[in-house]
């Protein structure tokens, strides 16, 4: 069952237009990334469900009751949203306990026993509840901001960017550790992110959002694989995008001839798009790509860094295909990255092969 | 207020330690001991007291103390300051809040307008009503006038403190279920603590010491008694024990503030740059909100433009007696610039120790001086009177001793602005200069001199602007004579010839509106904007 309903937003400050009308549901206990380059309007997206802003015109509805629509607007201390921003957000003169405690009435009954349990519950160690939030690692004061929202029990937890401001290793388990916990309490969660790896890691919908409004909404693994457009398939991870021609179900290109995925019109010139790891590479003596087989596509390793435990490699396409846009792309080297173990080296001749489906990108 | 910058000066030990050692080492040690040397300087008045006290005898001290007079004065001074505090404190925020948070026409206007009263020295606001409402006297005339006169020294801190709040808190706070007037109460006004506390304590502390506003309504403090007193019986352990008593209600003053300010930390905890705040919308509210900083300006503003004004226009060209009003303004220059620089050349060893080597001595130097510069002007014209009375006679109201003064009582506004200005030219860039082969003095004259200059100006301006509009110590120890504007307006206003005074407050207010625009600037500066 849908929990947040949005429809039609529409937010313009002065001549920028931020949200150009967004339409999204949220089901009840489920994770939603945002995810876009900064400036795509992600946070005014936030900002108006949170209720700090009002849009100019659509509805938001929480659990069937509108919290926006048109100019009316429910205010945000009244809308039971819990909100975890970009680097906590801690109130600077409370202590820890208070800071968790600050949305429970200071003489409710078992408020102690509370923000004891809710420090638990994030992983905090008791001992912190003293001390003020200067005191603490940028990992802990996430932690208190998550413990200080889930205090009022939202049906709906808002994150803005809470892990981009801590180390790499730290975010990885952080959002692990977030995750299972707002899935345990079956809190539903909208998280704004300009991370890709961090939305497709995160969430079973992601929303791929530019200049206002979704490009693609959808599960991560179906907008990694089928993205609409070169846009989100760029932005999503690296991918290779090559001109075709579509006949009978296939798509003829410098890389041979790929099977296609999915079904349905297609124009019979289109940029299909293949990610880097379907392309597989294996290295042969330069004999045979001076007689190649039959369907056979070799290429010279033009370029190999290493970097660790990947490599990037750039590949010149010996023997392409005889397409008409051949002759100029087969200058271009495939870039490619791969494990640092079994990067060829420059000079070597490879075999090129390819698994899976290529994906149709609309035209744009 | 403290400023962090520790680790500059930190590492300048460091590398005294370890590379130049003999060329880097002297100049710290010389500005110890010239800022030591500055220091018990300013603990002379404080020592007055003691001495004077210890001089006069138990029984005396007891005799003088603790008579009616007396329990009248600290009557009279008690109630002045718990209503004037907490009402300047109510109108500066109401008045920062509304051109800091919310959309307001005109903010710019009326944040310039709610610092420009500071243009106008306390006693023409007096003078200025007093000719207005001749009635006007005692204690609630004394507090409406110190609330106008005084309330930016509280709107400056409270509007830069709400300009660096990070927005993200108060959203947090209604996240959490809370309405905007208790995320005000419980959010906004907690972080507004340290600069109600700095700017209460700087007015209360402005009520303890000014003279000239309170007895023109003939409204008795221990500074008006004190003045009266000397006028009366010049040297006489009466004065004496009432500027003691006056000292003690500084140091009283001083402990609660550092008692309420508290241990704790107001700054914004995380990373990165905090997000502009958004402003509030007024909608109906608008023109209500409007009557505010409208009636304050015209209050503040316009009624001392107003009967300054009017006076100029009765007088007519009589009043301008060019040749006199031509001595006093020179007069007052020479007194303003020579003090303006003996407070800032006297500040520089004591800003210098506190960025580059900071430390114990760096402490107890700030403690002397953060207790010394609250002392009123009364107090340190007393001891400097006595002093030269008694030690060194030919010394007695000459131009030394009242530079000395106007040093010892502007030190800590010098002392502000070369410290920041300071800090904000790293040593890093002295070693760089070192490092391309400059000597030590001339990387020194290069880098942090060159960079700490406009610091140094702008603290020698705003001394000068507070020894143009001073009347208390230049009444007291001014050379035969000398008459400068503050005083000659105040001969006139006090023979009624409210007219023959209204050029001296015109030319006071009109020198002193450049230096306010600097210091509203500096303001705005200082919160990153």
């Amino acid at each position: 069952m849908s929990l947040l309903e949005l429809h039609g937003l529409k937010k313009t400050y002065g001549p920028v237009t931020a949200l150009a009308g967004v339409d999204l549901s949220v089901a009840s206990g489920s994770r939603t990334a945002i995810v876009g380059p900064s400036g795509c309007g992600k946070t005014t997206l936030l900002r108006l469900i949170a209720g700090f802003e009002t849009p100019d015109s659509g509805s938001i509805m929480l659990d069937d009751k509108p919290l926006a629509n048109g100019a009316g607007a429910v205010p945000a201390h009244l809308r039971g949203i819990g909100l975890v921003a970009q680097d906590g957000a801690l109130f600077p003169h409370l202590s820890i306990a208070e800071n968790i405690g600050f949305g429970l009435g200071r003489h409710a009954a078992g408020r102690n026993e509370r923000i004891t349990e809710l420090a638990y519950t994030v992983g905090l160690d008791s001992a912190l509840l003293k001390r003020r939030p200067h005191q603490l690692s940028g990992g802990q004061q996430q932690r208190v901001a998550l413990a200080r929202a889930l205090a009022m029990r939202p049906r709906l937890m808002l994150l803005d960017e809470p892990f981009s401001a801590l180390d790499t290793g730290l975010r990885a388990s952080m959002r692990k550790a977030v995750a299972e916990l707002l899935e345990t309490a079956g809190i539903a969660t909208v998280l704004v992110t300009h991370d890709q790896a961090e939305a497709l890691s995160f969430a079973d919908q992601v929303a791929v959002m530019r200049e206002g409004s979704f490009s693609q909404v959808g599960t991560p693994r179906e907008l990694y694989l089928k993205p609409r457009d070169r846009m989100v398939a760029e932005f999503l991870g690296e991918a290779l995008v090559l001109p075709a021609m579509i006949v009978d179900g296939f798509a003829e290109t410098t890389l041979g001839r790929l099977p296609l995925d999915g079904s349905g019109e297609r124009p019979a010139l289109a940029r299909v798009m293949l990610r880097p790891e379907q392309v597989m590479l294996e290295i042969r003596p330069a004999t045979e790509a001076a007689d190649p087989q039959a369907g056979a596509l070799y290429g010279e390793v033009v370029e190999s860094e290493f970097a660790g435990a990947t490599s990037t490699v750039a590949v010149r396409l010996i023997n392409s295909p005889d397409s008409p846009e051949a002759a100029a792309i087969a200058n271009t080297p495939l870039v490619l990255r791969k494990s640092g173990i079994e990067a060829p080296a420059v000079g070597e001749i490879v075999r090129i092969r390819t698994i899976g489906t290529a994906h149709v990108l609309a035209a744009g | 207020m403290g400023y962090s910058t520790g680790s500059y000066a930190r590492s300048d030990l460091g590398a005294t330690l370890l590379t130049g050692r003999r060329a880097r080492r002297r100049p710290v040690s010389w500005m110890a001991v010239a800022a030591v040397v500055v220091s018990l300087f300013a603990l002379l008045p404080l020592g007055f007291v003691i001495f004077s006290a210890f001089q006069a005898g138990w029984p005396t001290v007891v005799e003088l103390v603790f008579r009616p007079r007396v329990g009248e004065l600290l009557t009279n001074t008690i109630f002045l300051m718990l209503l004037t505090v907490p009402l300047t404190a109510v109108l500066a925020t109401a008045l920062a809040w509304l051109t800091e948070r919310s959309d307001l026409p005109g903010v710019r206007i009326w944040s310039w307008l709610a610092v420009a009263p500071l243009a106008v020295p306390a006693f023409v606001h007096s003078y200025a009503w007093v000719t207005l409402i001749p009635g006007m006297h005692g204690l609630f005339a004394g507090v409406f006038i110190s609330v106008i006169a005084y309330f930016p020294f509280l709107y400056l801190p409270i509007s830069a403190a709400l300009r660096r709040l990070d927005p993200a808190l108060e959203d947090a706070a209604s996240s959490l279920g809370l309405s905007p007037a208790r995320v005000f109460l419980r959010v906004v006004l907690p972080q507004l603590r340290l600069a109600l506390c700095g700017g209460g304590l700087l007015v209360a502390l402005h009520l303890l010491a000014e003279y000239g506003l309170y007895g023109f309504i003939r409204f008795d403090t221990f500074t008006t008694a004190i003045i009266d007193q000397f006028q009366s019986t010049f040297n006489g352990a009466a004065a004496n024990m009432l500027a003691g008593v006056l000292v003690s209600c500084c140091l009283v003053l001083l402990t609660m503030e550092m008692l309420i300010r508290g241990q704790e930390r107001y700054a914004r905890v995380g990373s990165g740059a905090a997000r502009q705040q958004p402003r509030i919308r007024l909608g109906r509210m608008t023109l209500p909100c409007l009557v505010l900083p409208l009636v304050v300006a015209l209050v503040s503003l316009g009624v001392p433009i107003l009967t300054v004004g009017r006076w100029l226009i009765a007088g007519g060209a009589d009043v301008w007696r060019l040749d006199e009003i031509g001595l006093a303004l020179g007069q007052t220059l020479v007194l303003a610039l020579l003090g303006g620089l003996v407070a800032t050349v006297a500040a520089i060893p004591m800003a210098w120790i506190s960025i580059r080597a900071p430390g114990w001595l760096q402490r107890i130097l700030e403690g002397t001086n953060y207790v010394a510069g609250s002392l009123p002007g009364v107090v340190v014209a007393l001891a400097l009177v006595t002093v030269a009375i008694r030690v060194v006679p030919p010394l007695y109201q000459t131009l030394f001793t009242i530079v000395v003064a106007y040093g010892l009582m502007f030190l800590p506004r010098a002392l502000i602005s070369l410290r920041a200005s300071i800090a904000q030219a790293p040593v890093e860039l002295e070693r760089a200069a070192g490092n391309l082969g400059r000597p030590p003095l001339r990387a020194l004259w290069a880098t942090t001199i060159r960079l700490s200059a406009p610091g140094a100006a702008a603290g020698m301006a705003l001394s000068a602007l507070g020894i143009m509009n001073e009347l208390t110590a230049t009444q007291m120890l001014a050379p035969n004579g000398t008459r400068t504007l503050a005083m000659a307006f105040w001969n006139y206003s006090g023979e009624i010839d409210y007219a023959a005074a209204a050029p001296y407050a015109a030319i006071m207010v009109a020198m002193s509106l450049p230096l306010t625009w600097l210091l509203y600037v500096q303001s705005k500066k200082m919160a990153g904007r």
